[in-house]
């Protein structure tokens, strides 16, 4: 049971990381692979000033959303001079260079020791150790999130997120400035991916840099292909699936010292199936 | 009232807008014309912000002089346009894309903003008068090719129901190329009624037929220069002109 509800709280962490990166990469077309860092972000934000500074979780983790959107906000800027390929380029050497930092500002983050011993979060003095009650808190989070993603999409906002994924320049005759639309979607989904990264911390109460590398970055897009691109159901979808096809796999029966070897495989294989048949993801409509 | 005053551009070698100073008249049909490569679809470019011209200056109105133009900018001034090759949002219901021209361009405005009944009579007027009402639901990728060209000029109609003031001057980029009698009719009849709206419509077209039987009013432009302007009959029967067309 135990087992179960770890799994249940992974996905709880993941669905948000996933509905972010969708509103960038499957309503607005931007292919970006660098929402680990803002994950990592918040992860550290929380964790630092929680362990260090003795703030409340609460306030803790409004601040790492603020923080990765700041960060989010900036990368904006200078991701807003690129475009397609060089687009997808850049922001991956932008995880490269967070991940560096991460690693390497050891005063700030114990650079690979990690950062031990982060609270539980606790509200009022109430402390939510056991994972019952920390799953409850990933549910309002994830639930938030999907209600937030939920209007976004519904919006004329969302609207235009789609128009500008379709010809960005007929876009902006109608006298749409779309770099501002660009910038406010990254914002606001780099907030999103910092929340998730400030219930990651807490949940595990240990954080080192390896867990916000590129590689974090690639899994979570590959759950958003796999759900299906601009489709917040799809999101969801695609994390259950992936957070749970590596434990399924657990089951298969494969040596132990091939199992993670065969995982990867699993992956690269469902993915070129998709891409082969289901070219809009398990229960996405945008084919790419 | 869009003016140019001396306005170039290059590509490379090719001078494609050589100098040009022309002043559109108001509430006309215009039409630009000339052989291939003469500069139109450039001109329309520089004009919309498109393409960014090399020198030279935009007027717009009375008082607003453009050294350069932003393609977002050109609704403030009300104007729009269409495109040569069709541009819609393909993986976009057919009511989005119409939507889409209508609804907030505020980022915060939008964001708090559904569309409403307002939004929803303006594309329903819209869709019927260029018969797409019963495809609204359908992804505009799925239109045949007329119907694609309805789609954009319906887009057009839209932004001038939705825009407080309405649109001032439409450029349409070759409007009835590939299209069948019938449509043909719809889009004529849809710029003629602009017209009767005190619109300003500048047309691109090959056809002289309908160059004559449309245009008040018409510019031939030949290797990026301005070769003839005037009333229709006057200019089409002007030697320069036929030998710009038949090469002579």
């Amino acid at each position: 049971m135990e087992y179960f509800l770890h799994l249940t709280i992974l996905i709880g962490i993941y669905i948000p990381l996933a509905l972010s990166l969708n509103l960038v990469v499957g309503y607005t077309g931007l292919l970006s692979i660098t929402h680990a860092a803002f994950y990592g972000i918040g992860a550290y934000a929380v964790a630092i000033l929680m362990t260090v500074y003795g703030w409340s979780f609460f306030l803790a983790i409004l601040m790492g959303i603020i923080l990765a959107s700041v960060v989010g906000g900036l990368l904006g800027l200078v991701l807003s001079h690129f475009k397609d390929d060089y687009y997808a380029l850049v922001s991956f050497g932008f995880n490269i260079i967070i991940y560096s930092i991460f690693l390497n500002w050891e005063s700030l983050t114990r650079g690979s020791l990690g950062i031990p011993g982060i609270d539980r979060p606790s509200f009022f003095g109430l402390e939510l150790s056991d994972n019952w009650s920390f799953l409850i808190l990933t549910i309002v989070g994830a639930s938030l999130i999907y209600l937030i993603s939920l209007s976004i999409t519904k919006s004329s906002f969302g609207r235009v997120l789609k128009g500008i994924r379709e010809d960005e320049r007929a876009l902006s005759i109608f006298g749409y400035n779309t770099k501002l639309f660009k910038l406010t979607i990254f914002i606001i989904t780099a907030g999103m991916a910092g929340l998730a990264g400030g219930l990651f911390a807490t949940y595990i109460t240990f954080i080192d840099p390896s867990t916000f590398g590129l590689n974090e970055s690639i899994f979570i897009l590959a759950i958003i292909i796999l759900g299906g691109m601009a489709s917040l159901k799809g999101s969801v979808v695609g994390a259950i699936f992936l957070i749970l096809l590596p434990e399924i796999l657990r089951f298969v029966g494969f040596p132990t010292e091939i199992a993670a070897q065969m995982r990867q495989v699993v992956y690269g294989l469902l993915l070129v199936l998709l891409m082969l048949y289901r070219p809009q993801g398990l229960v996405g409509e945008y084919k790419i | 009232m869009i003016k140019t005053e001396n306005i170039k551009k290059s590509f490379g070698g090719v001078k494609a807008v050589d100098g040009l100073t022309i002043s559109f008249p108001e509430g006309k049909i215009i039409g630009v014309i000339g052989p291939n490569g003469s500069g139109k679809s450039t001109l329309v470019n520089l004009l919309t912000g498109f393409t960014p011209y090399d020198s030279g200056l935009v007027k717009v109105g009375e008082h607003t002089v453009l050294k350069k133009i932003k393609a977002f900018d050109i609704s403030s001034f009300g104007i729009t346009r269409t495109f040569q090759d069709v541009r819609l949002f393909e993986q976009m219901l057919v009511m989005d894309n119409i939507l889409i021209a209508i609804t907030s361009r505020h980022v915060f405005g939008s964001l708090f903003e559904k569309h409403k009944k307002y939004h929803l009579d303006i594309a329903e007027q819209v869709l019927k008068k260029v018969d797409l009402w019963e495809k609204k639901d359908e992804l505009a990728h799925n239109l045949s090719y007329g119907q694609r060209k309805l789609l954009e000029i319906g887009r057009v109609l839209a932004m001038d129901l939705g825009e407080e003031n309405g649109l001032h001057t439409i450029f349409f980029d070759e409007p009835f190329a590939g299209l069948f009698q019938e449509m043909r009719k719809i889009v004529s009849k849809i710029i003629k009624e602009l017209r009767d709206r005190g619109k300003t419509v500048i047309i691109i077209e090959h056809n002289m037929e309908i160059i004559r039987e449309l245009c008040d009013y018409v510019f031939v432009l030949d290797s990026g220069k301005l070769l003839a302007e005037g009333k229709v009959d006057e200019v089409l029967s002007k030697k320069e002109v036929m030998e710009a067309y038949l090469g002579e």
